[in-house]
């Protein structure tokens, strides 16, 4: 099997409310997908089940040559191997950056604290902070927050990156020093699924768009799908510039 | 003589206030110790966890503590086990302050936004390890000043303490004024000592909860 993900009729439901209707869509090795779409479209709901933040109630999800809608598939393992960025960061305030990014691989990995301590300064020179690893999170400004979120997963060195709207808390100027360390992520071939209103972005940096709508795949397409949406939905969420 | 009372009485009622800081002690010591499991049980995922530890906060607060203290010392000791006043009451003070301990950090631990849950577990971290690592530090920092707050409750309140015999200021101070029969000054003395004990602790519980406003690094 090629494909890092592959989505084969996913369902979901909170309570009564479906909101995945049997989604599918494969993320070749290497390739970077964008799911877009309005809230509520069940675009962030999809990634979280990558890995396993949300159970699914229907149909087939591969991970990493994981089953993950068999009942012992084993999670932990599988995060291992995922690792995953939030909109509003989720950094560990009681902690400085440099022990933010070895928490896990000390933890999980028993990492030796000298070793720890440079895989820190290495993935934090990935992400352009190599300055700030004794400082508190509260210190950084959201931008240079996130990109320390970035770099505390890439520390854990993961097969596959899941980004979930990452810029969405960020004032429009400083987007971009975000934007620019996922690029060079694609660059580097890292395996990548993101959650995102930034159209541009998506259409520069992606090799497959999904448009989500309601609880389903309603167009996908590569990187010129916005510029040519066969579908008036999509149309319109591109005009409204949403 | 001070007051109508002799040095010596005096510093028999000193001797009691020795006695209420050391059930004291023993009531903070043995509440965190159980008060802490009972807290992070409170916030755990299965069911029959939370319903038990649930009944115990629930029927801890609902039985007052002088009934707390009859049943510790009289209950124990018909079970054939002769126990010193203050086993029981030091048993009696850590039932009460784990009940109420446990019940603050359940609310500082849920204090903690879920956020960190997932961003920890999807580090691959294990509950333990989240928990260790991630949660109760921070929750730590939340529960300082609801937690030294609390300790004057145990410090007045282990005066229930009198009620099993246990000698302390409440007992000292009682001792002495059948004895002098001046209760305005012997028991304004004895209310003199509390408050110089407990007032301190509140003057810090209060500071500390400015100082981690301030610092919003929760």
């Amino acid at each position: 099997m090629n494909s890092t993900v592959q989505f084969q009729n996913v369902r979901k439901c909170y309570g009564h409310n479906e909101v995945l209707k049997g989604i599918s869509f494969d993320v070749p090795k290497g390739s970077v997908v964008a799911l877009i779409g309005q809230s509520g479209s069940g675009k962030s709901t999809a990634l979280r089940c990558i890995n396993g933040l949300e159970e699914i109630h229907g149909g087939e999800l591969y991970v990493c040559g994981r089953a993950l809608h068999e009942k012992n598939c084993d999670i932990t393992a599988l995060r291992l191997q995922v690792g995953i960025v939030f909109q509003s960061y989720n950094l560990f305030p009681h902690l400085t950056v440099e022990k933010n990014i070895t928490l896990a691989p000390r933890k999980v990995k028993r990492t030796a604290p000298k070793e720890a301590r440079e895989l820190a300064a290495h993935v934090l020179s990935q992400v352009g902070l190599a300055d700030k690893a004794g400082e508190y999170p509260d210190q950084l400004s959201g931008g240079q927050q996130q990109r320390v979120a970035i770099a505390r997963s890439l520390a854990m060195q993961p097969e596959l990156m899941l980004f979930d709207e990452v810029t969405s808390a960020l004032d429009p100027q400083i987007t971009g020093e975000v934007l620019k360390v996922i690029e060079g992520l694609a660059k580097d071939g890292m395996t990548m699924v993101l959650v995102t209103h930034e159209m541009g972005f998506a259409s520069a940096v992606a090799d497959q768009i999904i448009y989500m709508r309601e609880g389903v795949v309603w167009e996908a397409g590569d990187g010129n799908l916005l510029k040519h949406p066969s579908t008036p939905e999509l149309q319109q969420f591109i005009s409204n510039g949403l | 003589m001070i007051m109508g009372v002799t040095s010596g009485q005096w510093f028999f009622i000193l001797q009691g206030a020795g006695w209420t800081l050391i059930l004291s002690l023993l009531g903070f010591v043995g509440g965190t110790v159980v008060g802490l499991p009972v807290a992070v049980f409170g916030t755990s995922n299965s069911r029959v966890l939370r319903i038990l530890t649930g009944g115990y906060v629930k029927l801890i607060q609902g039985i007052p503590l002088p009934v707390v203290m009859f049943i510790c010392y009289f209950g124990i000791s018909i079970a054939g086990y002769d126990l010193p006043a203050l086993v029981a009451a030091g048993i009696a003070m850590t039932l009460y302050s784990s009940a109420f301990l446990g019940e603050i950090w359940r609310g500082c631990i849920e204090a903690i936004p879920k956020t960190q849950w997932e961003a920890s577990e999807s580090l691959a971290l294990g509950k333990i390890q989240v928990l260790t690592s991630v949660i109760l530090p921070q929750a730590f920092r939340v529960a300082i000043p609801p937690t030294v707050g609390f300790l004057v409750q145990i410090v007045k309140n282990t005066s229930y303490a009198v009620v099993i015999g246990f000698f302390d200021l409440t007992y000292s101070s009682r001792v002495i004024n059948n004895s002098t029969f001046k209760p305005f000054v012997i028991f304004t003395a004895a209310a003199l000592i509390y408050f110089a004990m407990c007032y301190p602790l509140s003057v810090l519980s209060y500071r500390l909860e400015r100082k981690l406003k301030r610092h919003s690094r929760l």
